[in-house]
């Protein structure tokens, strides 16, 4: 089966000559989550938009659905591919309705069939669309506005979710909630999600594979379960933010996820 | 303010006339500066050159006294001459800096965040513009178009000067006579104008400014 997307030494770099990401080389499967994690400035987001052409690659390609983006046209595969990024990306002038029907309405669906489309996704990620359909987005708290964006790039049920940072803004107990679902979500609906975060503990709750970013390079790439013990010494450093009085034991988490 | 009462209840009709006049002055020419004025910010906001030269060209055009500005169309050939039509334009050259900024500035100031999101969701930049940019900058676009409107009413009355009519036509009048009076018959219609254009135009930019857009009052949010 084709994977999802596969980065075949892709690298991009700044008109400097400044290397953001380079010599990236791995892939996500058709029903994968594979999570990036690493500091600010480690290229995660970079990486991220190599993939929908909001950048593109200076050096190698990467490739969706076995095609290089390249040879994509660049508005197509944006509507292919779900895009979920931290609260502000909701449109602030837009109800919740024409929110999550943006990417159908730009593919021409018929407004009957967008409305339809619309409350049956509101119902997926729990905001009866009843109640909060016609509401704007400075009109729900950062959770429910999450939500919003996560039913968003669901809307043309896109084979391919990209997400950057989408819980970073949410108090700790709605970020566990959101991930919870978030992966039972992805899980039911079979898609192949790469997302993007700085925190570990919701790359490994989150992520079937685990990437660790350090310098725009890509220095371990592990299941979830395993990246623990992986002993580059970015993995490391990042594995000792997880405070182990809080954390669930590795072997335990494996055991909920699988 | 007896005294003016009188004069103006006196040549009501004329005065109804003269205030038509310069309400379709004025009309005209903010609608020309809008259709020109609109597509030209926005083009502002798309290249660093014509940035430059469009809102440079605006800002100096602003410089220029209005009444030279006047005298300097009527040798013009087409645009000029006696009458309203040079009136018109030396109005719209005038209008044309306030929509042509705010128009730019209303569209930077969209959070690139939300065009990068509009882009990220497969948005053309046609469908970023009139789905995502236009629709959050109109406030500001609207408060252009205000000020503008304001600047107008108030210029337009020197036009009169070079035969455009107006309520102008009272001031220079008056002046002519010296008679208070009838200046006033002229400045105080001119001035309620303005004040109820500028009235309506806040109005609508207040309607028109979506909560979260540049310039939008903060509003407390429900959790």
């Amino acid at each position: 089966m084709t994977a999802a997307v596969s980065f075949h030494g892709a690298g991009y770099a700044l008109p400097d000559g400044h290397w953001l990401v380079r010599d990236l080389s791995f892939s996500v499967g058709a029903s994968e989550t594979v999570v990036l994690v690493g500091r600010s400035g480690a290229g995660k987001t970079t990486a991220l938009k190599l993939v929908n052409r909001l950048l593109d690659p200076t050096a190698g390609t990467v490739e969706v659905e076995g095609r290089p983006t390249s040879r994509w046209n660049a508005v197509e595969l944006r509507r292919r591919t779900g895009w979920v990024i931290q609260e502000v990306g909701l449109f602030p002038h837009m109800s919740v309705r024409r929110n999550v029907g943006i990417v159908p309405e730009l593919l021409g669906w018929s407004p009957k069939r967008i409305d339809v489309r619309v409350d049956e996704l509101l119902d997926m990620v729990g905001l009866p669309a009843l109640e909060y359909a016609e509401r704007r987005p400075h009109q729900l708290s950062g959770g429910q506005r999450q939500r919003v964006g996560v039913a968003r790039a669901l809307a043309a049920d896109p084979p391919l979710l990209l997400l950057d940072e989408p819980f970073g803004a949410l108090d700790p107990i709605t970020r566990i909630e959101l991930q919870r679902e978030f992966r039972r979500l992805v899980r039911r609906l079979g898609k192949a999600a790469l997302f993007v975060t700085h925190d570990l503990r919701e790359a490994l709750a989150i992520g079937d594979r685990v990437g660790v970013m350090d310098g725009g390079r890509l220095v371990a790439l592990e299941p979830a379960e395993s990246l623990l013990a992986a002993d580059h010494p970015a993995a490391r450093a990042l594995a000792a933010t997880l405070d182990p009085t809080i954390t669930p034991p590795v072997g335990e988490k494996a055991r909920r996820d699988g | 303010m007896g005294d003016l009462l009188g004069y103006l209840s006196a040549h009501r009709g004329q005065v109804a006339g003269l205030l038509g006049e310069h309400v379709v002055l004025v009309a005209i020419a903010v609608g020309a500066a809008v259709a020109i004025g609109v597509p030209l910010g926005i083009l502002a906001t798309r290249d660093r050159r014509i940035e430059r030269g469009v809102l440079g060209t605006a800002n100096v055009l602003q410089t220029v006294p209005s009444l030279a500005l006047f005298g300097f169309l009527i040798p013009v050939p087409f645009v000029g001459g006696i009458g309203a039509s040079t009136a018109i334009v030396a109005l719209t050259l005038y209008a044309l800096l306030p929509i042509v900024r705010n128009t730019h500035a209303g569209i930077r100031g969209v959070d690139p965040a939300l065009a990068e999101a509009g882009r990220g969701m497969g948005m053309t930049d046609r469908q970023l513009l009139g789905k995502v940019e236009l629709p959050l900058a109109a406030g500001v676009i609207i408060a252009g178009v205000r000020v503008a409107t304001v600047i107008s009413i108030g210029i337009a009355t020197i036009a009169a000067a070079i035969g455009a009519g107006g309520l102008g036509v009272y001031i220079f009048q008056g002046l002519a006579m010296v008679d208070d009076t009838v200046i006033l018959a002229g400045a105080v219609p001119a001035a309620l104008l303005a004040l109820a254009a500028d009235g309506a135009l806040g109005w609508l930019a207040r309607r028109l400014t979506p909560p979260g857009a540049p310039g939008a009052p903060t509003s407390a949010r429900p959790v």
